[in-house]
């Protein structure tokens, strides 16, 4: 009898404390939330870094409709209002098709060039379970000149026109404020100005980020041309200051490339930095939502 | 030996009344609307992931929302609210920890719809509060529902809304809940 009364009084105690700790943790009952994978974003403010892409995308469903302008040379001093009377402009749409998949076409004034291209990430950057540490993308474009035939007398081609790029992206956001990429490009062009041009350019870029505070970022975008370029030509150096505002990227800089696509910025920079022959420019992106997302 | 039994039967009685039935889910609803008057875009968002527990003995209840479970109409809104507003990565869920201070005027195996109170400490973006709000508990055949709905004030969360946005994005956030709620065994 006594001891049956004991081991009565040991289960009462026993259920009570259990059931007494519980109280404080009611959310502990549903068991631990299993870690699950999760794709880092917001690697950049922007598809693109200034000039090159970024290991950014867009979101599925978004339009990014781009607004381009590259200024005069600044040196140009109060003349030309320090470069801002002149603009070369690039105007673009980019669409998000898979959250590792985007395409998208523009035009620049520089010799009224078309160009497209399309970017797909097979790895990207994630934490938790089966994480990868970088985002590594492709792309691949394709340019075509608008300008009147330079030589009309001889036998032209339309694919003499048109010029290729592919680039890879290998990027890692390293903690919420710092991004770098490296980026080797290949330029391929049909038709070049001489016979001693090659027709492959070679690139290595350079691009980070490093966040200000929640709205700006420092950003910058260097490629060095391995081989080839011609004298006359040099590599490309921007520097440049993100502004976010709601549904507006601004991305301010300064830079001694006009060029608007890889092939225009990588293989024909004429701008020296140390002659200061540099030039503010600007890309202006607004995201347009087509797809709504909510079920 | 007779206070020995006392002891033991006043025991279990406690004891079984803590262990009195407890309700959860782990895919209440939780949304939020901080659109400012007059704003062309609607600032709302909802995460049907929140999971909830009520003790029906206490009254004793816990919500926690992973934050990057608010799904919004625009990507880009949803990838800022993570981004620049609630910061998720440093602050990956809200959570609430309270009671409804009426239980026992709560009737959780009876039919009927109950007004309950609810006090408690909200945490949101690393920031503790007190709330408090009316909400309700509907039973029907053996289904438990509780909805609540209430406001906080932004800036009481170091949510910081920039001026350059603030006729779209209110300072303060209505929010929704409700939660399906299936007794816990």
């Amino acid at each position: 009898m006594r001891q049956s009364i004991k081991t009565i009084l040991l289960l009462a105690l026993f259920s009570c404390n259990t059931a007494l700790q519980a109280q404080d943790d009611l959310l502990g009952l549903l068991g631990e939330d299993k870690p699950k994978k999760e794709y880092i974003k917001a690697a950049f403010k922007s598809s693109r870094v200034i000039n090159a892409h970024s290991m950014e995308f867009i979101n599925p469903g978004t339009m990014d409709f781009r607004i381009l302008h590259r200024f005069g040379n600044i040196d140009q001093g109060l003349k030309n209002f320090f470069g801002l009377d002149q603009a070369s402009m690039r105007m673009g749409f980019d669409f998000g098709l898979r959250p590792n998949l985007m395409a998208g076409i523009g035009r620049s004034t520089f010799k009224k060039e078309v160009d497209a291209f399309i970017k797909y990430a097979p790895l990207r950057q994630s934490k938790g379970p089966g994480s990868f540490p970088v985002t590594v993308a492709f792309v691949g474009a394709v340019t075509v000149d608008g300008l009147p035939w330079a030589d009309p007398t001889r036998q032209n081609y339309f694919t003499s026109r048109m010029a290729y790029y592919f680039s890879a992206i290998i990027g890692r956001k390293f903690n919420d404020a710092f991004t770098l990429q490296v980026t080797p490009t290949v330029v391929h062009k049909n038709l070049v100005q001489l016979q001693t041009d090659p027709n492959d350019i070679i690139g290595i870029g350079v691009g980070g980020r490093l966040k200000l505070n929640k709205r700006m970022a420092f950003t910058w975008d260097y490629t060095h041309v391995l081989d080839g370029l011609p004298t006359g030509y040099y590599n490309p150096l921007s520097v440049g200051l993100d502004i976010e505002t709601g549904g507006h990227v601004f991305q301010l800089h300064v830079s001694n490339a006009t060029g608007m696509n890889e092939r225009a910025f990588i293989t024909e920079t004429t701008g020296q930095w140390g002659k200061g022959e540099i030039r503010m420019g600007f890309n202006l992106s607004r995201m347009f939502q087509l797809k709504k997302k909510k079920a | 030996m007779n206070k020995f039994i006392t002891l033991s039967l006043l025991l279990i009685g406690i004891c079984s009344s803590a262990f009195a039935q407890k309700y959860f889910t782990k895919n209440g609803s939780i949304s939020f609307d901080a659109t400012a008057p007059g704003s062309p875009e609607n600032i709302t968002a909802d995460n049907r992931t929140v999971q909830c527990v009520i003790d029906g003995a206490t009254g004793n209840m816990q919500f926690k929302a992973s934050m990057k479970a608010f799904t919004f109409e625009r990507a880009l809104m949803q990838e800022h609210f993570n981004e620049n507003y609630v910061e998720s990565d440093k602050f990956p869920d809200a959570k609430f920890a309270g009671s409804i201070s009426n239980m026992s005027a709560i009737a959780m195996d009876k039919d009927g719809s109950y007004p309950a109170t609810v006090k408690g400490k909200l945490t949101l973006h690393g920031e503790t509060r007190d709330v408090e709000t009316t909400g309700k508990v509907t039973v029907a055949k053996g289904k438990v529902t509780a909805t609540a709905n209430f406001s906080v004030l932004l800036s009481d969360y170091k949510v910081n809304v920039p001026s350059l946005v603030s006729d779209k994005v209110s300072k303060t956030a209505k929010i929704n809940v409700s939660c399906g709620l299936e007794p816990l065994k």
